[in-house]
């Protein structure tokens, strides 16, 4: 007889007899609901966002690349990790950002370079959730999933109208459960930790900063 | 200094049997008592303020105590279930009995990948298996990477808190810690600077390590998913940057569904740290797939029994299970407050270690745990899935005083502190209650030569006033009064 069976043995030899009914999640959240509307919902985000020590810009469909180009310089960003072939990697390839670094082949041939040579990361997030100011990113084949970990700054692009009031209604309304990636992810703002002290510090060990890139339209600006 | 130097001796490795001794000295330690006071009502503090309308937050604690009691009762059709998701998502998972073979599956795999290091992200259940030591003696290094675990480990210690593990030291001890143990380190107080020390160490260690190893928060049966929450990154790291990710976990954190995972993780990181959400929340479903660039190759899971059956085979004490491990009940223990994390000597200290640890180790050397709590029940008010800690402290009590009761099997280490004095005292008491003329006599006796009663009533005199019996008995007064009354 194995552990898996002898654990189960015992398990099966003292289960209730009759399971208690399933445990309404959406009755709790129905209560809740609150039917925000979509300026109410970037607002929340912003806030949210911001206290956790994560950046927003609120860019346009016209005008993310530019910005992004502005915020390399600014930042003095000589590497920005991305990926080529992703949704946004052909509009980042035409945004004349010299420091564009693509992330191109497994990274078991360039770790030590990725680790100690990238300035920056750029990913796509799928979705965002107002009620805590977090960034749903799910990393894919074109945007790994140490884009947004290694290098010591993350930026992010997210359309505005991909933001959910709660976590919860993310999970029901994209259907989650039928399609999750091998790494799905929430960031709410950069690194930290309180270990010492209970002091807050940014850094611990992923990206020192968040900088999160809100599409909106003209109007929300 | 003394004093410090002195707690940091007493904290080390301290067997569970020694926790009467090990309390007392905690107790006479006024820069430790000062440390917890601080740091418990800061954690309080935020709590609360996550907290700010009872009714939410009475209904949100109903639907998680639901949801973790639905997800026990059911927990050999969801381990089945987990199992089988995570082996189609290309998981390899694990069954231990008991630590031993749990260290033994993991040193297995280090070796199998001729693995020199293995990087750790936090994991409870990897202290209860005391992994680190078995790596050792294997000759593989196991790193801790959460900043709190890696200064208590640079430090040989053990952590004093589950979320947050070296809350009994100052930023002063850790200076001079990374000054005395960190290469190339020069002695500063900011805790920016710390950080960043610890940072660069571990970045060097996340990129060079083969295996990386982690705890899981909850596993979820139908999509085989494993989540963890954590604020630093280091979780992440140890499970993506490896070729080789191990979770290690015990057998009650699964639940059936994805939508289970919402009200659970909120209240854990609400009640853990006062944090609405944590900065990451890691959800991995499965190793680096074709074509797909970073992630490790291979994925293990271990589920660890470690005597959690134990628990769940009694209807009252599989409560104890329903823990997600915030960590709330200690914060707001008077007990744990006072004494401290080490002097448990447990690997689960506070009021959830009182009532986990007598299943994990067996009651011989646990047995003194469930006395340590003045029952004022502050641990199962705040508790976010609504354990009844202070019921099941008073029954492990009981458990360690007398044989099973027919029809429960013995714990191991039934009737540990059975005591033949304490028996008969039971006896000669329940005697005299059942007969009242020697009841009767008995208080005669008693009122009449109370000045024999003994200046020092053994452990009752330490710190409070001797017991006298009164001049006269209450029915005596009784008697005298409707007497006198004109």
């Amino acid at each position: 007889m194995s552990a898996r069976d002898r654990i189960l043995g015992r398990l099966r030899g003292s289960a209730p007899a009759v399971a208690p009914s399933l445990p309404d999640a959406h009755a709790l959240y129905a209560a809740r609901r609150t039917d925000a509307s979509r300026a109410e919902r970037i607002a929340s985000f912003c806030l949210q966002m911001t206290f956790w020590r994560g950046g927003v810009m609120r860019v346009t469909t016209d005008s993310w690349t530019a910005r992004l180009r502005e915020l390399c310089a600014a930042k003095g960003i000589g590497s920005l990790l991305y990926g080529a072939h992703g949704v946004h990697g052909a509009a980042l390839a035409a945004a004349g950002i010299h420091s564009l670094t693509p992330y191109d082949r497994p990274v078991d041939e360039w770790k030590q370079e990725l680790f100690e040579n990238t300035d920056a990361g750029f990913t796509s997030a799928c979705g965002a959730i107002a009620e805590t100011g977090t960034l749903i990113v799910w990393p894919d084949v074109e945007e790994p999933r140490l884009i947004s970990l290694v290098p010591p700054i993350h930026i992010a692009l997210v359309d505005a109208g991909n933001i959910h009031d709660m976590l919860f209604a993310a999970m029901i309304n994209d259907s989650w459960s039928g399609r999750l990636p091998t790494n799905a992810l929430l960031i709410s703002g950069p690194s930290k930790t309180a270990d010492i002290q209970q002091t807050l510090a940014y850094g611990a060990h992923g990206p020192k900063e968040l900088i999160v890139l809100l599409l909106v339209n003209e109007e929300e600006l | 200094m003394i004093s410090e130097n002195h707690v940091q001796h007493a904290m080390q490795f301290v067997p569970a049997s020694a926790f009467k001794q090990c309390s007392a000295d905690a107790i006479g330690d006024a820069h430790l008592r000062r440390s917890f006071r601080g740091a418990m009502d800061f954690l309080m503090d935020k709590r609360a303020a996550q907290f700010p309308d009872d009714a939410t937050l009475q209904r949100q604690r109903d639907v998680a105590e639901k949801i973790r009691q639905y997800s026990l009762a059911k927990l050999p059709e969801l381990l089945e279930q987990l199992e089988r998701k995570l082996t189609a998502n290309g998981v390899q998972v694990h069954w231990a009995e008991n630590a031993e073979e749990a260290n033994a599956i993991i040193v297995g795999i280090a070796q199998k990948h001729s693995a020199k290091l293995m990087v750790k992200g936090k994991s409870m259940v990897s202290e209860e298996t005391e992994l680190n030591r078995a790596m050792a003696a294997a000759g593989i290094d196991a790193l801790e990477s959460d900043m709190g675990e890696y200064i208590v480990q640079l430090d040989g210690e053990k952590p004093s808190h589950i979320i947050m593990p070296a809350i009994h030291k100052t930023k002063q001890q850790i200076a001079r810690l990374f000054a005395e143990q960190v290469p190339g380190a020069s002695y500063t107080e900011s805790v920016d600077e710390l950080i960043s020390i610890g940072r660069a160490v571990l970045r060097g260690k996340f990129m060079s390590a083969q295996i990386g190893l982690s705890g899981v928060n909850f596993a979820v049966a139908e999509t085989g998913t494993l989540c963890l929450v954590e604020n630093e990154g280091n979780g992440r790291m140890c499970t993506t940057a490896p070729d080789v990710h191990i979770a290690i976990t015990g057998i009650e954190k699964v639940v059936e569904k994805l939508e289970h995972i919402p009200p659970l993780y909120a209240l854990l990181t609400r009640s853990a740290t006062g944090q609405a959400i944590t900065t990451y929340f890691n959800m991995i479903s499965g190793p680096r797939k074709a074509g797909e660039k970073d992630g490790p190759k291979e994925v293990h899971l271990v589920l660890l029994d470690n005597g959690r059956t134990q628990a769940y085979a009694d209807e009252q004490m599989r409560a104890t299970l329903q823990c997600i491990r915030c960590g709330a009940c200690m914060n707001h223990c008077p007990v744990y407050t006072r004494i401290g994390g080490h002097a448990y000597g447990t690997t689960y200290p506070g009021p959830i270690g009182e009532i986990i640890s007598p299943h994990l180790m067996g009651l011989d050397p646990t047995h003194a745990l469930p006395t340590a709590s003045s029952l004022c029940g502050a641990c199962a008010e705040v508790c976010p899935v609504k354990i009844p800690i202070p019921d099941l402290l008073i029954r492990l009590r009981g458990e360690a005083t007398h044989d099973a009761r027919s029809g429960h099997a013995p714990l191991v280490g039934q009737g540990a502190a059975k005591s033949v004095l304490m028996d008969v005292v039971w006896a000669g008491w329940a005697a005299l209650y059942r007969r009242p003329v020697l009841y009767r006599g008995f208080v005669w006796l008693a009122t009449r030569f109370r000045c024999l009663t003994p200046p020092t009533q053994s452990g009752w005199t330490v710190s409070r006033t001797p017991l006298k019996p009164a001049r006269r008995s209450l029915r005596e007064r009784l008697t005298e009064r409707r007497r006198n009354r004109p």
